[in-house]
């Protein structure tokens, strides 16, 4: 009776499933221990800077190097001439990716305003930055493609190298024409649907390469350790992606690459991209010394990736009553120069918002992906989720307005519900969803019922707007988690993970599922993460993937490692396994028959399922001893140390890993109350409540801010964080002077509960939250914010100028 | 990149530190370079507070002061503060608060020292004394909540602990 098993009744026995639980590293972030990337780098390290281009598109003719390399202490400076001729992509994804490999270390070709021109390496700041002012260029400037409405077909091709290459023709790649990648995903009688519709809205909405502003910069070191081999410790989510991509960029062999990941200091995908690594990887490799890169917030700003720019143009149809009857959407995203992402955050610009009214007729969603010469897109938190919901719930917001409902009925009205199978999510079936009740429980706690859209407050006018979100959890049949557990002297367990917390939690998280399933305190579980040599395999947190997936490889390791723990202890009390029973602290041999049948079942969980029926079956983790008297047992300490005393003892290990056919969305809520002050058009969002299902709570406490955090991130897209470039391509906001992130003062009250659905496939019924909670505060504060103004601000951010005049 | 230095004494966490730099480092990167880890960096335009110091006492951003103005003064990062600052991280950690923790020691300083204020003055600030007070210090991933749930719980604790000395202890 050891399996674990749990069923959403037995949620409420959980002992560490759902705790506050204090981060495993709180207290020595909170000490301010060394333990970030810069804390850690050798005194010795060459400190590496980068030379970027001042020229959007250009051809370099010439470098001049020789004075920069007379400074005293410049050890080295590279150009093109210098790198390895393999092209590769920084994009952290699994192996092929879907990006196209069109970057190099340094190219002859720059190909936007940051693009690297060199590498120097120094012996200390003072003289890398005078060499950095010695270089002396000669650019042959071309015409660059700075709007990215006019990228297809621009007579300037941006990648028309001989050696750029695809992974997969799936991507539909058109690289002569400026495309990255287009693609088309249709269900139904599109033209039948619309033509029944009494009402057809058909609107363009707009937003911005907004930057993931995490607090810690860009930045590795690397060495060469005592094997011979490059060491790369880095800021990074994902340290087995980086292994390849530093390998190929190097043209060396993976095996030659180790990678460690120490705390890092938010991410937020950002860092599910290279960046600095090859950089600072490539000095130590031709110098043979330790060095060391840290961006600026400047170059954080310009020079490395953001989210994508989308246009998107949504068509919806509707009966008069307010039930939806069409959706199309089509997505405009700008790339940048280098394809990282492009293919994949497109693709969740539809399938991630379109699913929300999941009854309709038909639908159409179809993207095109473009180059152009402004910095690269990349991975942010919500990846094209964030876009396409925008445009897709501001599309709801207006057509309830259009036909007078009240949108919070219009979406109670046509909201997808557990049990249906969703067209635009891969034909997934929905098999937990709460949403509904998330936008209910979010009416009640702002008191929806008693307010009007739009009051008159004297000197300001306060809106109310609401919007809808849904996220996915892990990629499904592509991202993989494994994970070790094992059993230690004296009975405690080590976890080895390969997932990356980044200040998100994870390590803890993870923990207390092992606790859970072992029937221990979280401080019994020692979590170790990551360096690419020792930890075992994982794609790296991103996409909402390590709650959910992570999560089940450290279940199904639990699981093996009880079935052997029970089996040692059988062999010790001369018993038969399946009489000896797993409970916690002591293993206890019974009669025969006294744990019935369920005890000879060996563990279910030891390898990858790829059918969602057999993940998700039922569960449950028995920790209560039978009646009957047990005629035997061993302390788990005791069991522990004899493990380890030599004879035939081994220390116990377990190792399991875990993909998923499917990505079970989580949901969330969000209402905004904002006031727009009538005579400067400042918007204040003086109340935001929300409400999620991410399934089982797994910390109420770190979903909490999980959840209050990406609410304010997305009131900073919405209101203030503004990318703007000049008309030569050159990013003008390139400080937190002039890209203004949230500030305390900008995010009054946030006010986050939970509806948790159960989510069959997912441990303990828990599916994600990381991504989800970004969402919703753009299409309700737009919607906001035109309930109070009568404007309909379609690009965002909604600045006091566009709230009180209008775009 | 000046080749002229400058010669510093500074009471450094208490300790006194005599050293050469270059003239126009500024305080962050002296701090730094003796050890003192907790103090980062995420701007470059006094914007996020997470290099904040005392300087005899008062909070500052240390990238902003150059070390001839530290000359002669005493410096304190949050690693001269591990008893003193406890109390307020145990209760940012059972908020969750610190999340990444990179922008975690600027807070703490500048929270040690706004403590002081509020303690003179024995009551509560509204929550928007406390947001603009810390508006300086930026975080990117707790949307700011946990930090004032954590602060208000550690300032009410200090506050009745100031009313009543007598029970200081278990506060």
């Amino acid at each position: 009776m050891s399996m674990i098993v749990t069923a959403p009744g037995s949620r409420e026995g959980l002992a560490q499933v759902g705790a506050p639980a204090v981060k495993k590293d709180a207290a020595a972030l909170l000490e301010g221990k060394p333990v970030f990337t810069d804390d850690l780098a050798p005194a010795d390290a060459l400190v590496v800077k980068i030379l970027h281009s001042p020229h959007a598109f250009a051809k370099i003719r010439s470098i001049d190097t020789s004075r920069a390399l007379k400074v005293p202490g410049v050890v080295a400076v590279y150009t093109y001439r210098d790198v390895p001729r393999r092209r590769f992509t920084l994009a952290g994804q699994s192996y092929p990716e879907a990006s196209p490999y069109d970057r190099l270390i340094l190219d002859e070709v720059v190909r936007y305003v940051g693009d690297e021109v060199a590498i120097v390496a120094a012996e200390d700041a003072d003289a890398a930055d005078r060499a950095l002012r010695l270089i002396r260029v000669d650019y042959e400037l071309m015409e660059p493609v700075l709007d990215f409405t006019e990228a297809i077909d621009n007579p300037s091709v941006i990648h028309a190298e001989d050696d750029y290459h695809v992974n997969g023709a799936w991507i539909r790649n058109d690289r002569m024409r400026n495309i990255v990648s287009s693609g088309l995903s249709e269900h139904g009688d599109l033209d039948a649907a619309f033509a029944a519709s009494d009402v057809v809205l058909e609107r363009t909405y707009h937003t911005l390469a907004d930057a993931q502003a995490m607090m810690e910069t860009f930045r590795a070191f690397t060495e060469i350790d005592a094997y011979g081999r490059l060491t790369v410790t880095s800021s990074t989510q994902v340290p087995f992606h980086v292994r390849r991509m530093v390998a190929g960029a190097l043209d060396i062999p993976q095996a030659r690459v180790r990678v460690v990941k120490p705390r890092i200091g938010g991410g937020f995908g950002a860092k599910q991209s290279g960046c600095v690594e090859i950089f600072t990887a490539f000095v130590t490799v031709m110098t043979g010394r330790p060095s060391k890169i840290v961006y600026t917030r400047e170059e954080t700003l310009t020079a490395s990736n953001s989210r994508h720019e989308m246009q998107m143009r949504v068509r919806i149809g509707a009966r008069r009553d307010g039930t939806i009857l069409a959706l199309d959407l089509h997505t405009l995203s700008n790339q940048g120069a280098y394809g990282e992402h492009g293919p994949t955050t497109v693709g969740l610009s539809g399938h991630k918002s379109l699913p929300l009214y999941n009854r309709v007729l038909a639908s159409r969603f179809s993207f095109d992906v473009v180059y152009t010469n402004t910095m690269p897109a990349g991975a942010y938190r919500g990846y094209g989720a964030t876009q396409g919901l925008f445009a897709v719930e501001s599309a709801v917001n207006e057509l309830a307005d259009e036909l007078r409902m009240d949108p919070c009925e219009i979406r109670l009205k046509n909201l997808v519900r557990e049990g249906e199978v969703m067209p635009q999510y891969y034909d997934n079936t929905l098999y937990s969803c709460s949403a509904a009740t998330c936008l209910t429980r979010a009416m009640e706690m702002i008191g929806w019922e008693g307010k009007e859209l739009r009051r008159d407050m004297g000197d300001r006018v306060r809106g109310l707007g609401v919007a809808l979100s849904m996220q996915g959890s892990a990629i499904a049949g592509i991202d993989i988690a494994s994970v070790d557990l094992r059993l230690e002297e004296s009975g405690f367990y080590t976890l080895s993970i390969g997932a990356t917390d980044m200040g998100t939690g994870c390590d803890t998280v993870l923990a207390q599922f092992a606790a859970e399933a072992l029937g221990c305190d979280l401080d019994r579980i020692v979590v170790h993460g990551v360096d690419t040599d020792v930890s075992p395999f994982d794609t790296g947190s991103y996409a909402s993937a390590s709650t959910y997936l992570t999560g089940m490889a450290v279940v199904k390791a639990a699981e093996q490692l009880i079935a052997r723990l029970r089996a040692e202890a059988a062999r010790l009390l001369g018993a038969d396994a399946r009489d000896v029973s797993f409970e916690g602290d002591v293993l206890r041999a019974y009669p025969a028959g006294v744990l019935g049948d369920d005890g000879a079942l060996p563990p279910e969980f030891s390898a990858i399922d790829d059918d969602v029926e057999a993940i998700a079956r039922p569960y449950r983790l028995v920790r209560v001893a039978p009646e009957a008297e047990p005629v035997g047992e061993i302390s788990l300490r005791e069991l522990a140390d004899r493990l380890v005393a030599g004879g035939d003892g081994d220390c116990l290990t377990a190792h399991a890993a875990a993909s998923s056919p499917t990505s079970p969305p989580p949901f969330m809520s969000g209402i905004a109350e904002v006031d727009v002050d009538k005579a400067t058009g400042e918007v204040t969002v003086v109340d935001y409540v929300s409400v999620v299902d991410c399934g089982t709570v797994v910390n109420a406490n770190l979903a909490r801010v999980q959840a209050e955090g990406g609410i304010a991130q997305g009131i900073g897209m919405a209101l203030t964080e503004d990318v703007q470039y000049d008309g030569r391509g050159r990013m003008r906001t390139r400080s937190f002077m002039t890209y203004k992130v949230p500030t305390r003062l900008d995010i009054p009250q946030v006010r986050v509960e939970f509806a948790p659905s159960y989510e069959p496939t997912g441990p303990f019924g828990a599916k994600s939250i990381g991504e989800v909670v970004i969402n919703t505060p753009s299409p309700a504060i737009a919607s906001a914010v035109a309930h109070a103004t009568g404007n309909y601000v379609r690009t965002l951010p909604i600045t006091p100028e566009k709230a009180l005049y209008g775009e | 990149m000046s080749a002229s230095t400058l010669d510093v004494k500074v009471t450094l966490n208490g300790r006194k530190v005599a050293a050469r730099v270059p003239a126009d480092q500024p305080l962050y990167d002296f701090v730094r370079a003796h050890g003192c880890k907790s103090v980062k960096c995420a701007c470059e335009t006094t914007n996020c507070g997470l290099c904040t110091v005392w300087l005899d006492g008062r909070a500052v951003l240390s990238c902003a002061v150059p070390m001839a103005r530290a000359d002669g003064h005493a410096i304190t990062t949050l690693e001269g503060l591990r008893e003193q600052s406890a109390d307020f991280a145990r209760c940012m950690a059972e908020e969750g608060a610190e999340q990444c923790g990179f922008c975690s020691p600027g807070l703490i300083m500048n929270v040690l020292a706004y403590e002081r204020e509020v303690v003179a003055s024995g009551a509560m600030p509204s929550d928007e004394e406390l947001d603009r007070r810390l508006s300086g210090n930026l975080c990117r991933c707790s949307g700011y909540m946990g930090q004032r749930r954590a602060l208000k719980r550690y300032l009410a604790a200090r506050l009745e602990a100031a009313a009543r000395p007598d029970a200081a202890k278990e506060a």
